[in-house]
């Protein structure tokens, strides 16, 4: 017997749950004004989440899916990204946006029932939020593929969540990504659970960074609770493949501590003790342990930022709260560049019945 | 409880789909099956809609009758290529040695404040694939009696469940294994003056506007279409032989719509039976909007006794 294939998938942590270093610090963090402004934003992100679930509740917000127990992925993958950079998230990545210069109104707009929400002002060359599953995943690819095409040094990084990775579309765009040495990243933020089904119900594999393999591209595990650890990996794949080193597939362990949506109810399917044991090793607590033991960080910091957040928040609230309806028009003026003669006519019709216009 | 009846009475029946199981489904259709009938006969796959597809043929062409959920219509496009080029058509290519018998079930329409994709009405992409049928229920009662007689059916049957009318409607129902008529259409109300055919969650605004027009002394006739393809001719062309006047109400976009169809029916069966231009009132060829707009997406009472009245007028 002769072995034509070996494979090996490295899991890299930084941080361990208790704030310990348990690897080298890699080069940004040795500025902790840089740390503290990546848990800045790993703690505005969680209020921001805390107070668009209460929106919801009180019907002022349509079904959302928070992002409670990502920040660390999602900030740190926001963090190793650079502006020129493209963006593929799914629906929940809004630490990410948010450090891409998205603003809280637009998400708010988004899911409050209203596409305003997907005309970005700050990344303009960034997707909207891509409800059906996987789909992204080929559009990052196509994105890379225009920058090699144009010899532009820019990446794409697409999010996929696990239950994404059962799809077709996924494997077909890892499958191009690796044929064409595309600069593109995929993350694949493995959270345990696709709404009800848990991951070892998707697939038969160890680990899902391992579908690389398939593709002939380097895979790796990462700690999606360690800020450091996600950064840092996202990065090297990014500027491998700026320097025309080809794609890299990157799986972020972390755990969903929330409902799948607000749609949802995760206590018909996963246990208590589950979700207690996944809030032990949640992305807040190390960072912050890092922080104060680094003499950087204080009470009183910690309580002056949550105000701060907070007051954010709210100013962005009151901002998507008090917009003014969209127009019946909207639903019209942007599906062609110009508007063929039946649909003039139609948009009569739309404007001659629309609902008077209300609030949330 | 049409799954339950047909499980506990057929042991080839199984439920596959996303969360199907210990969920029960997101919107609770496949509750309490899996406790049930265990995790052979209920089963979660992966997130995957060419999966459930395709692994549904692989099934139902060796001795299982799969009742396959995709969670929301907007999420059956991976599952088009299964359904197009194999579930309707191994009957025929293989001249009757394999079948399909799959019902595949589907949340349907909008209104319900749902996020993108959740809410479009896309039936007439299904409606004109040939080799399947395409059921669209509007009570529970009747979701009951159909589903029953989709799954003993033979052939693969598309059933659209309009989401609308889960939160709208509830209903006691009978569970007594009594399936309805697969291919015929329902008359909701009986009337001499107009007829209006329309379906799923659109028989809520046209049940209303038939109790404003029979306020100004208009009798319309409602018929629930209820399987829109194949179309239950006889019924519609009786009814409009009577009435003479056509209205066709439906949530999708008009272009190339089913009631496209019906009128198309109408003109080449019944035209001599019109004393007035048949009308159709439906969604917008635009894309549904989110749900800040839906409603002004979604045809309204006004615009349906509107039309009417615009049959009537002199």
């Amino acid at each position: 017997m002769t072995i034509v294939a070996e494979f090996k998938i490295d899991y890299r942590q930084i941080l361990d749950p208790k704030g310990q270093l348990v690897a080298p610090l890699p080069r940004f963090a040795e500025d902790l004004d840089e740390v503290v402004k990546m848990y800045a934003a790993m703690t505005r992100v969680r209020v921001f989440d805390t107070k668009a679930v209460n929106l919801q509740r009180t019907g002022q917000l349509g079904t959302y899916a928070p992002s409670l127990g990502h920040e660390a992925t999602h900030v740190g993958i926001g963090a190793a990204m650079r502006p020129e950079d493209v963006l593929a998230p799914v629906y929940r990545e809004f630490g990410t946006q948010l450090w891409r210069g998205v603003t809280m109104t637009e998400i708010l707009t988004y899911w409050g029932g209203d596409e305003r929400g997907n005309d970005f002002a700050g990344p303009r060359g960034d997707f909207p939020w891509c409800v059906p599953i996987a789909t992204q995943t080929l559009h990052a690819a196509g994105a890379a593929m225009a920058f090699k095409v144009r010899r532009e040094p820019r990446c794409a990084l697409a999010y996929i969540g696990d239950g994404g990775t059962s799809e077709g579309a996924f494997y077909e765009a890892l499958n191009l990504a690796g044929a064409r040495t595309l600069p593109v990243v995929f993350v694949i933020v493995n959270n345990g659970w696709a709404i009800s089904v848990p991951v070892a119900a998707q697939t038969a594999t160890k680990t899902l960074a391992q579908k690389a393999v398939a593709a002939g591209i380097p895979g790796v595990q990462v700690d999606g609770n360690d800020v450091f650890a996600v950064r840092a990996v996202v990065s090297e794949a990014l500027e491998t493949a700026r320097r025309g080193g080809g794609p890299c597939l990157i799986e972020t362990l972390t755990y969903r501590l929330s409902d799948h949506t607000t749609a949802d109810d995760a206590s018909r399917y996963r246990s208590e003790a589950e979700v207690k044991e996944a809030w032990t090793v949640e992305p807040m607590i190390r960072i912050r342990e890092y922080l104060y033991k680094a003499g950087v960080w204080n009470d009183a910091e910690e309580h002056a930022l949550l105000q701060d957040c907070a007051r954010q928040v709210d100013a962005a609230v009151n901002e998507y709260l008090h917009g003014v309806k969209p127009s019946t028009d909207a639903m019209f003026d942007h599906l062609f560049a110009a508007l063929p003669p039946h649909l003039v006519e139609q948009r009569a019709t739309a404007r001659k019945y629309a609902s008077k216009p209300s609030g949330h | 409880m049409a799954h339950g009846w047909e499980m506990q009475h057929d042991d080839s029946v199984v439920v596959i789909g996303q969360d199907v199981g210990a969920n029960g489904g997101v919107f609770r259709a496949t509750a309490g099956l899996q406790s049930r009938f265990g995790a052979d006969r209920v089963q979660d796959t992966p997130l995957a809609e060419a999966t459930i597809a395709g692994m549904s043929v692989g099934m139902a062409t060796h001795g299982l009758k799969p009742v396959a959920e995709i969670q929301f219509m907007g999420f059956m496009y991976p599952a088009l290529d299964q359904i197009v080029n194999h579930m309707t058509r191994m009957r025929n290519r293989t001249r009757g040695r394999l079948s399909c018998p799959v019902v595949i079930r589907t949340p349907h329409g909008g209104g319900i404040h749902a996020p993108e994709h959740h809410s479009e009405s896309t039936e007439t992409l299904l409606c004109h694939i040939p080799g399947i049928r395409v059921v669209c229920p509007s009570s529970p009662a009747r979701a009951y009696g159909l589903l029953l007689a989709a799954i003993r059916d033979p052939d693969p049957v598309m059933f659209l469940e309009p989401v609308r009318l889960y939160r709208a409607m509830r209903q006691e129902v009978s569970d007594d294994g009594q399936a309805l008529p697969l291919d015929r259409c329902f008359i909701l109300r009986q009337g001499c003056d107009v007829t209006i055919v329309t379906w799923g969650a659109m028989t809520l605004e046209t049940l209303r506007a038939f109790a404003e027009l029979e306020a100004q002394g208009i009798s319309a006739e409602v018929i629930d279409l209820a399987t829109l393809s194949p179309i239950d001719s006889e019924t519609i062309l009786t009814s409009v032989a009577k009435t003479g006047r056509l209205v066709i109400v439906h949530e999708a976009a008009r272009n190339v719509g089913v009631g496209a169809e019906i009128a198309a029916l109408v003109a080449e069966h019944g035209l001599f039976d019109l004393h007035a231009p048949i009308q159709r009132v439906t969604g917008f060829d635009t894309i549904m909007p989110l749900f800040r707009l839906e409603h002004d997406y979604i045809p309204s009472v006004q615009r349906i006794v509107d039309a009417v009245q615009f049959t009537l007028a002199d």
